[in-house]
């Protein structure tokens, strides 16, 4: 395996290095460029993936391998979402104590929204997810706040995505320093190496898409967000961005961050706007 | 409260394909939560499907089937339009049916 790192950071990393370590903290000449980043991490998976349909990268491993995508299309029939999906639709129209829905905090009722988040919130200058959003919205009704990572949170969001199947996220970066600096964070912690085994992000999603980690087969970071809430037969329930980073960080032998934590907030950001143009599919089911 | 148990059933010719999908903790007691203490055991014992009053499948279940199990399986004699009855009855005596049309 550390061989095999090795060579593939060597082989294959010439053009990701250069495009994904411009960063250095210490240059303040570059100037952070988000419209050029999307475009390369884009034409990274693009080129390296050229029998993958562009919008097929949302479906995560099943657009990298053909027996696990017959799989899926038969678990799709019967999607194991479904009751998350029915109990999030009912909770959506379910009135608050005082009255209110969910409906009366987001634009639109809350319905075919959930490609625009999460958005850079200029009073607040930080990111704000959608995952935040609906509990701020529980708050400012008076209810109390629900978990980040499953349950009702899992069901609420599949619901908030069902309405926007098929939308291309639309994720937007205000010129305004703190947004740049929020979706270079999100970078930087993506491309950082941390925890025992010292892996990034990267190093599973941009690097090695579409190989075995031992059954399973790794998604690309392009569209990786574009699914979420999913299913997760390991989980043999749902889970959230939230959770998916939150694993991520465990499985890697990392610390994870608390959930809705600025650096899950900022990658989230960074991941979503690189997928910007690919359609939400979620909710989503992953082996 | 919607029904726990989702169904699908078509006709193809004188075989129908059924899939069953059902919503159950299926804890088996074996297994501690967070504070180090047994979650009593709580699994479907019996499934049944019945089409035009006669059972066409009959399943004993016990602890080892996972959580929300899916069932598929396809039997010979039904025809599109006839009711295909669904149910269970799990350990604690909780039970739910549902009758699906084929299609």
């Amino acid at each position: 395996m550390k061989t095999r790192t090795a060579l593939l950071l060597g082989s294959l990393s010439a053009a990701l290095v250069a495009f994904a370590l411009t960063s250095p903290r210490v240059v303040a000449a570059d100037k952070v460029d988000p419209a050029a980043d999307a475009k390369a991490f884009q034409n990274f998976f693009f080129q390296k993936f050229p029998n993958v349909k562009h919008e097929d990268f949302v479906n995560g491993p099943y657009s990298m391998n053909e027996d696990m995508r017959r799989q899926w299309q038969e678990k799709e029939e019967f999607p194991p979402y479904e009751f998350s999906l029915d109990a999030g639709k009912e909770m959506f129209s379910t009135p608050f104590k005082n009255g209110k829905t969910y409906a009366d905090c987001f634009p639109n009722g809350g319905i075919g929204i959930r490609q625009n988040y999460p958005y850079f919130d200029e009073k607040e200058g930080k990111v704000v997810t959608l995952e935040l959003a609906l509990n701020r919205c529980r708050e400012a009704n008076g209810e109390a706040p629900y978990s980040y990572v499953k349950d009702e949170m899992a069901s609420l969001t599949a619901y908030m995505a069902f309405t926007s199947r098929g939308k291309p996220f639309d994720i937007r970066i205000p010129d305004d320093p703190r947004a740049l600096a929020a979706f270079e964070n999100g970078k930087r912690y993506f491309y950082t190496r941390r925890g025992q085994m010292n892996f990034s992000c990267a190093s599973c999603h941009v690097q090695s898409p579409g190989e075995r980690i031992r059954a399973e087969i790794l998604a690309p970071a392009l569209g990786i967000l574009n699914a979420m809430p999913i299913y997760r037969s390991e989980w043999s329930g749902m889970g959230t961005i939230s959770r998916r980073f939150i694993t991520c960080n465990s499985q890697t032998r990392a610390v994870p961050l608390e959930p809705q934590a600025d650096e899950y907030r900022d990658v989230e950001y960074f991941l979503s706007y690189v997928a910007n143009g690919l359609p939400i599919s979620g909710p989503g089911a992953r082996p | 409260m919607t029904s726990s148990i989702r169904v699908r059933a078509t006709a193809n010719g004188d075989i129908t394909e059924v899939q069953a999908l059902i919503q159950h903790p299926m804890d088996s007691g074996f297994v501690k939560n967070a504070k180090g203490e047994l979650i009593p055991p709580h699994f479907i014992q019996e499934l049944k499907f019945a089409c035009n009053g006669k059972d066409v499948f009959v399943a004993d279940w016990g602890p080892a089937v996972s959580k929300d199990p899916y069932v598929k399986f396809s039997f010979k004699g039904a025809k599109k339009g006839d009711d295909l009855k669904i149910s269970w009855t799990d350990n604690k005596g909780a039970s739910d049916e549902t009758t699906a049309k084929i299609a």
